[in-house]
């Protein structure tokens, strides 16, 4: 008799996390690192390797990091939302290309437009590890002494654009 | 008025749904004749109601009825009709409403094509439809009613997604849902078996064709899809491992797992319990993909609007379907007999190979698509799992599973002499391994994926040939229709591989910044930009390329890639134009204009050239036609046919 629950078992466990993930919102994760230096890491460029790029060159600019890769079905969604961002000229934004294969994500670029001042390949994802990133994409706003601000979970909605990042900017660069 | 014709024709249908899966089942329990004689009318009514509800929705639609927020928010008056007709299931009210179209569908089907059938079992098997309506309806009446109205109206709609605004949409989630629909029957029809404790050869003999006809339409639907997002998309690409997409493919995995399964509980009464589990297990994932597309819990491109409401209510749904009969299965199963011994070596063992094969592929699917979920729920953070997980853990469950669909068909049931099997296609194993070596070679580019890939697809083949020929040297006449499906079917196996393996390893593309007149080279074709110019669509306006395709000087005929921006949404819409061939499409999208103020008129062009993509929905469509044969077979249609090898005891009407 029991062996023929197993099934039953299995399907109760299932229902337990599928009305738990009801109660999630899949979007929404406190970060740990907001208010802490955004950490360093020194990477190589994604359209030229033998060149590096590292958050210390950033010092004094409130800049924003959006983490993605080529193989991120949300990151084609939000891309039209950074692109209008970038025209917008607002802050610098910086890619970090995670845990992705260089000539799939140049051709990315090619095809649907770039909208950062430059792209690192985080191609191990190391300092993936390092930012607490859970997924692509993520986006990072990070102020003038290097300390991280703001965090955005998954796709930059013109919402969380409108109504959290660009007050936020507003007020960091006032600082 | 018409609107509301429509949801009090629903809640009519409810209220039949209630009767249809009470009275028939009681009936069945009690031995009443008159009880279970009322499900075959409730059958009808119940589809004639739903279907009165339907038409009502379409006719808002068609009508430009703006007063009902459903059609506000899913069309508009631009667009044309059959796209407006189309709308109707664009979201996520109406979509369910074709559902529940089906799954009356599928109850008047059984009604009426169950005339060999004893009473009991046709009113078991329509009574359980009926309880799994009445859920569906309750669902649609509370959460989602699509009747409801917008006053004051709107002036215009908010117009149906482009994305959506494709011939291919018509059809592909009728298709779909046709399939997803389909698996309640197989469902029915175990929980009746479990119900009456005739779990039996008959049972499956019952279960078969319906089974392989729900399957032949998710088939069908899985390929529509499939080939949508490769010319809509414009990324080239046909399958992309997301949720909603895996959430087709799972029961596809335990349906065909489950039409194995079928033939032996059939042919020699064995894997009984095993089989109503599949046939739970496929229904369920129908559920189960339901609520993953409804409720929100995942991310993904298809996502629909979400209403916490609908979540837990389709939880609350999932959990008393499938929770009450994986009871009733701990409850009854324990006291089904085994069916017929086999040897360790026999056409069961392999089956039952394949079908652990298949169900492991469905779980790792499964849980592929709710790991991001289960790790949340858990604590431990936020995940995405993307393709490269999906590819390392399916591609080498498919490999063996290949290799069986060679060696199942001339195994034996029960006993099957290794000697003999050997004997009966040893040539199929170096035609498979000199091909699958030397033919990448002579394309030019040899990798041991492409290798392997060919070779399997050969066996496959050769396999198959080589058991064809011997079931003709046996004698024609008596070959059924079954035996041609099953043959056709694993023929569209090997097609779609060889498709999958060739477009992978030779697939070129080419990102070019291209002016009036510039060619670009790829495999041997031509193409040269003529320009883009404006062209005007009922609601939307286009810049549509013009590039002309040529093979050694020789002009074959013109590409018109269209970028589209749909004056409802900002988001612009990409159709690529594609020249299709038996062994290569070339696939031109336009990209985006490259301004600089000379005013050449450059433009980005993404240019693909896919060798034997269109084999991938080829194979499907043979699979399809080989269900479709195996379903149609004689034996299917004659009467309560003798009993097949077993001791299988077919229940008296209303006995």
């Amino acid at each position: 008799m029991i062996r023929y629950l197993i099934p039953l078992g299995l399907f109760i466990l299932l229902v337990a996390f599928l009305a738990f993930g009801l109660k999630l919102d899949p979007r929404e994760v406190p970060s740990p690192l907001i208010g802490k230096p955004a950490p360093a890491f020194e990477l190589p460029l994604l359209a030229d390797p033998s060149r590096k790029f590292s958050p210390a060159e950033m010092k004094g600019k409130v800049w924003m990091l959006n983490v993605w890769a080529s193989w991120c079905v949300t990151c084609r969604e939000e891309h039209p939302v950074l692109l209008q961002f970038a025209k917008s000229g607002s802050v610098p934004l910086y890619g970090l290309d995670w845990k992705d294969q260089n000539a799939d994500a140049l051709r990315w670029l090619a095809r649907y437009d770039n909208p950062y001042t430059l792209t690192v390949a985080d191609a191990d994802g190391r300092v993936g590890i390092d930012y607490g990133v859970y997924g692509a994409p993520e986006t990072y706003l990070i102020d003038k002494a290097g300390v991280i601000r703001y965090k955005q979970i998954g796709a930059v909605t013109p919402d969380a654009l409108q109504q959290k990042i660009l007050p936020l900017v507003r007020e960091l660069q006032q600082q | 008025m018409i609107p509301e014709l429509g949801h009090f024709s629903l809640i009519l249908a409810l209220c039949i749904a209630a009767i249809q899966g009470v009275v028939p089942l009681i009936g069945a329990h009690r031995n009443s004749t008159g009880w279970m004689a009322l499900a075959r009318p409730a059958a009808r009514a119940q589809f004639l109601t739903v279907a009165l509800a339907f038409a009502c929705l379409m006719q808002a639609f068609i009508a430009n009825d703006f007063s009902v927020l459903y059609v506000a928010d899913h069309s508009n008056s631009q667009l044309p009709v059959v796209y407006r007709a189309a709308a109707v299931w664009g979201g996520h009210e109406g979509s369910l409403l074709l559902w529940m179209l089906m799954l009356a569908g599928w109850t008047l089907a059984v009604s009426a094509f169950s005339r060999t059938l004893p009473l009991a079992m046709v009113a078991r098997v329509i009574g359980v439809l009926g309880l799994v309506s009445f859920g569906f309806l309750l669902f649609i009446l509370i959460t989602s009613n699509p009747f409801e109205r917008l006053l004051p109206a709107a002036a215009d709609g908010r117009d149906l997604n482009p994305l959506l605004q494709d011939p291919g949409l018509v059809i592909h989630p009728p298709m779909l849902y046709m399939g997803y629909v389909g698996f309640s029957v197989a469902f029915a029809f175990a929980i009746a078996a479990l119900l009456s404790g005739q779990l039996d050869a008959a049972w499956a003999r019952w279960s078969r064709p319906w089974t392989l006809t729900a399957w032949i339409f998710l088939t069908c639907g899985i390929m529509l899809g499939s080939g949508w997002a490769y010319y809509t998309l414009g990324w080239g690409g046909w399958w992309f491992w997301d949720p909603v997409e895996n959430a087709s493919f799972m029961p596809w995995l335990v349906g065909t797992a489950l039409v194995h399964s079928l033939a032996v509980t059939e042919k020699r009464g064995a894997f009984k319990n095993w089989t109503v589990l599949l046939a739970i297990g496929a229904f369920s994932l129908s559920l189960l993909g339901t609520f993953l597309v409804r409720s929100g819990v995942l991310t993904s491109v298809h996502a629909f609007a979400t209403d916490p409401r609908r979540g837990i209510f389709i939880l609350c749904l999932l959990s008393v379907v499938i929770g009450s009969s994986l009871l009733l299965f701990a409850w009854r199963a324990p006291k089904v007999g085994l069916g017929g011994r086999f040897a360790l070596l026999s056409r069961e063992t392999l089956l039952l190979t394949n079908n652990v094969l298949l169900l492991v592929a469905a779980a790792s699917v499964l849980l592929g698509t709710l790991y991001p979920l289960i790790v949340d729920a858990l604590g431990l953070g936020k995940i995405s799992v993307g393709p490269p997980y999906f590819q390392a853990v399916f591609v080498p469950l498919m490999v063996p599973l290949l290799f069986l669909i060679g060696l199942g068909p001339s195994s034996r049931w029960k006993d099957s002499p290794p000697k003999e099997m050997l004997a009966r296609i040893r040539i199929a194993i170096p035609i498979a391994i000199v091909g699958g070596l030397s033919l990448p070679l002579a394309a030019g580019n040899w990798t041991p994926l492409i290798s392997l890939g060919l070779m399997l697809a050969l066996w496959i083949l050769a396999a198959t040939v080589l058991d064809i020929r011997r079931r003709i040297a046996a004698g024609l006449d008596s070959i059924p229709r079954a035996f041609w499906g099953m043959h056709l079917a694993h023929l569209g196996i090997a097609v779609f591989v060889v498709g999958v393996t060739l477009v992978k390893g030779y697939e070129t593309e080419k990102d070019v910044r291209m002016e009036p007149g510039d060619t670009v080279a790829m495999g041997g074709y031509t193409l040269r930009f003529m320009g883009v110019r404006d062209t005007p669509g009922p609601n939307y306006k286009a810049a549509t390329g013009t590039l002309e395709l040529s093979k050694d000087g020789k002009v074959l005929r013109t590409l018109s890639p269209e970028k589209r921006t749909y004056f409802s949404q900002e988001m612009p819409m990409t159709e690529a134009a594609i020249d299709t061939g038996v062994t290569r499409d070339v696939y031109v999208a336009l990209g985006n204009p490259i301004d600089p103020p000379d005013g050449k008129g450059a433009w980005s062009v993404r240019v693909h050239y896919k060798p034997f993509v269109d084999w991938i929905w080829g194979g499907c469509l043979l699979m399809a036609l080989g269900g479709f044969l195996a379903a149609s077979d004689r034996r299917y249609r004659i009467g309560s046919a003798a009993p097949a090898g077993t001791s299988a005891s077919i229940q008296g009407a209303g006995a």
